[in-house]
């Protein structure tokens, strides 16, 4: 009989012993997100992951890293193989070079290049995590393909730590293209650069400019180029703090109070000076959903008591 | 075959509150209850154990809505995958998922299976293209999982829902992305007299930044099945074929088919680019074929589902074949290789005694030699009941333990397709009579 990988990571091991089985845990990554889903209560004591590449098998397009890694150690890395992940380091808008990998996936907030990289969930392809219980459990399968057993990933990406504590990823890694460059136009509607920009990675809008992260060929960027009227390479925008979620096709009819803004266009997310004032409501039947999966997994809130889904 | 299945009453709903309230009749006199899409699925999924109410999503076969501006459709369960990228086709748009049986399976299955199919390569597969999912809980209450919106509210139960092989609840509506189509396509068929070499072209092709739509392999007598069948102009002399397939703009494939050919004929292989939408549409039937081709061989087949690392391919087919040789049965593989996705195809007749004891035990020795080089049980299949008992063989206790708990999250009583997936120390207590349907039959 053919017999489960035993972990033996020793950085892995210690860390679920650190965890344990009892008493409040917070797990800090960078620390650059705390505003998603509140800052956990300062009493509970604080663990940190472990750091580093555990494998990288380029030819696969696979890294296994160590959860308490930067993004941006990680992609410095890969970079000798011209390759990437999904998940935002600190060159795109809105990242920064502290996040790090473990951080990144409990947060789940996919950066402005969603439009053309995907959301970042599916990029995860394995987590080991610390469950309530101080086990360590693996989620997913090691292979770029797995439907083996229920979609556990997909669970924990977006989690914001309270269902298990992150110890190690192994992530799709990406070729990086062979060029890419953001691209300003001035007056034009977004949505037809959305449709123009064949190459397009990422569309912003802050209302009046349109900026366009192109990727791909160099000639089929050069098309693009020819296509779009008037644009310069530029440097990309800044990102005002705070997310609304939106349907893509509703971004046209942000309230005229929104304030200074950036809008993903195609995407739906839309970068704000304040919280979103008009969320979409939570039905009941949902809410109580996201509580069972809570109560069983971590039926004495040890994980990050404080923060919460609830309270995006 | 599988034998042990028997179905209680079969229910044919035709909306949401339909089958809520043959949910809350199950609820009531504590039945369990099955989702049965096309039954098209190949580890079991929809096989009922312990006749359960059946629900069959068959009526539940329309297309909703389209929404061009979002590029989104709401569709009913029982929608044909292939109906509805044939609905907008003339919108340019189609459904990226795309399994074989995409001509039969429903929209409900694959979001059942988060079924693949040989454009996930690139498009990722049916996880990726469901933004929500409307479901009706085993209390018969119906909930929308996930949203139109960017960054829906809450954990990512839409997520956990794509791929739970109706464990979870019965999807009544579901809001899939729509794709649109590429500006250009190219395909091409490469030749090789070895395996290996063939092989060595997925890696490197993969190796030199390149990801294609599309990396199929099929070996020699999968050709000359499909040759047999089809026509579609494959070269029967060959040891092993690939299809690949390249999309995006017009300037930027045609460097990467350049590109790959060179990679193909340093690798020894020989090289024929579809001059047109007729040959490519050939060569692709060809492969979508594949499977229905092999009655050809012989009158019974076994459809294995593993991945294994692409650097393990050639490593794990030789050893595919010396198992198939060993139980003195026949091999044919037409698989994934982009993905490193095998389908080892296992013809036989079951009329001959004993035969499907040699299917079962040469099955079980390639789960083994795929997971021994760090593989995984299913790539696109499911686990169903065909692997059920094999969990074990990838996953700790502690594993299914917590997979069980995300199963109870949503149906606290377990009374949703019962008997599938987890095996029975990790299912609800009271399914646990039903781990006397054993696991070990021939799934067709």
């Amino acid at each position: 009989m053919i017999a489960p990988p035993v972990i033996d990571d020793a950085a892995l091991l210690a860390f679920a012993a650190e965890i344990g089985s009892t008493g409040p845990v917070m797990v800090r990554g960078g620390g650059t997100r705390w505003h998603v889903g509140g800052a956990p209560h300062s009493d509970s004591r604080e663990v940190r992951a472990p750091t580093g590449i555990v494998e990288y098998r380029p030819e696969e397009m696979t890294v296994c890293v160590r959860a308490g890694t930067t993004v941006a150690e990680l992609h410095a890395v890969l970079a000798e193989h011209g390759q990437r992940t999904a998940l935002p380091d600190g060159s795109v808008p809105g990242g920064s070079p502290d996040s790090t990998v473990g951080g990144t996936i409990a947060v789940g907030r996919s950066p402005v290049t969603r439009l053309g990289d995907g959301h970042i969930r599916d990029a995860v392809l394995q987590l080991h995590y610390v469950a309530a219980d101080g086990q360590l459990v693996t989620a997913g399968g090691p292979t770029v393909k797995n439907v083996t057993g229920f979609d556990m990933c997909r669970v924990l990406v977006g989690s914001l730590g309270t269902l298990g504590c992150i110890g190690d990823a192994i992530l799709r890694t990406r070729p990086k293209p062979e060029h890419e460059q953001w691209a300003r136009l001035d007056d034009a509607e977004p949505e037809a650069v959305l449709n123009t920009a064949k190459t397009a990675t990422a569309v912003l809008w802050d209302g009046s400019v349109v900026w366009a992260r192109l990727c791909g060929h160099h000639v089929d960027v050069e098309d693009d180029l020819v296509r779009l009227p008037a644009s310069c390479e530029v440097p990309p925008p800044d990102l005002p703090p705070f997310r609304w979620s939106r349907r893509p096709k509703d971004l046209h009819r942000l309230p005229n109070e929104t304030g200074r803004f950036m809008a993903e266009i195609g995407v739906g997310v839309v970068h704000c000076e304040r919280p979103d004032p008009d969320p979409l409501p939570v039905p009941a039947g949902v809410a109580a959903l996201n509580r069972r999966v809570r109560d069983l997994f971590d039926p004495d809130r040890r994980f990050n008591p404080g923060r919460s889904v609830e309270r995006l | 075959m599988f034998s042990d299945g028997a179905a209680g009453p079969v229910c044919f709903p035709d909306s949401t509150e339909h089958v809520q309230a043959i949910m809350g009749v199950a609820a009531r006199f504590d039945r369990a209850v099955l989702a049965r899409g096309a039954g098209s699925g190949l580890s079991g999924g929809a096989a009922p154990l312990g006749d359960p109410i059946v629900v069959s999503t068959t009526r539940m076969n329309r297309v909703l809505e389209v929404d061009v501006e979002d590029r989104t459709a709401w569709v009913q369960p029982g929608v044909i995958n292939l109906d509805l990228t044939r609905q907008v086709t003339p919108l340019g748009l189609h459904f990226a998922p795309d399994p074989s049986s995409q001509q039969v399976c429903t929209i409900g299955g694959n979001v059942a299976n988060n079924s693949g199919g040989p454009h996930c390569l690139a498009y990722g597969v049916t996880s990726a293209h469901v933004l929500a999912v409307e479901v009706v809980l085993s209390t018969g209450e119906a909930v929308v999982l996930g949203g139109l919106d960017a960054e829906p509210f809450g954990y990512d139960l839409r997520g956990a829902f794509v791929g739970s092989e109706g464990m979870f609840g019965i999807a009544t509506k579901i809001a899939v992305r729509l794709t649109p189509n590429p500006e250009s396509v190219k395909t091409l068929l490469l030749a090789f007299d070895k395996v290996a070499d063939a092989a060595a072209t997925v890696g490197a092709v993969i190796a030199s930044g390149l990801v294609p739509a599309a990396v199929e392999m099929m070996d020699k007598r999968c050709v000359a099945a499909v040759e047999d069948f089809v026509h579609a102009g494959y070269p029967r002399e060959a040891a092993a074929v690939l299809l690949i397939e390249l999309d995006g703009l017009r300037r930027g494939v045609e460097a990467d088919t350049a590109k790959v050919a060179e990679i193909g004929r340093a690798n020894g292989g020989t090289v024929r680019v579809a001059a047109d939408e007729q040959e490519r549409a050939l060569l692709w039937k060809g492969r979508k074929s594949a499977f229905g081709a092999v009655a050809r061989v012989a009158p019974d087949y076994y459809l294995h589902d593993t991945v294994v690392p692409r650097s393990k391919l050639v490593e794990v087919l030789e050893a595919v074949y010396e198992i198939v040789d060993r139980h003195d049965l026949t091999a044919v593989n037409v698989f994934h290789a982009g993905d490193g996705n095998l389908h080892p195809l296992m013809a036989y007749d079951s009329r001959e005694p004993g035969v499907n004891e040699r299917v079962a035990a040469a099955g079980r020795e390639i789960l083994e030699v795929s997971l021994a080089v760090g593989g995984v049980l299913s790539g696109e299949h499911g686990i169903g009941v065909e692997k059920r008992d094999f969990m074990e063989y990838q996953f700790t206790r502690a594993d299914l333990e917590a997979q069980a708990l995300l199963r109870r999250s949503f149906d606290p009583h377990c009374r949703l397709n019962q008997g599938k997936v987890l095996p029975s120390a990790h299912s609800c207590a009271d399914i646990a009579s039903l781990s006397a349907s054993k696991a070990d039959g021939v799934w067709g």
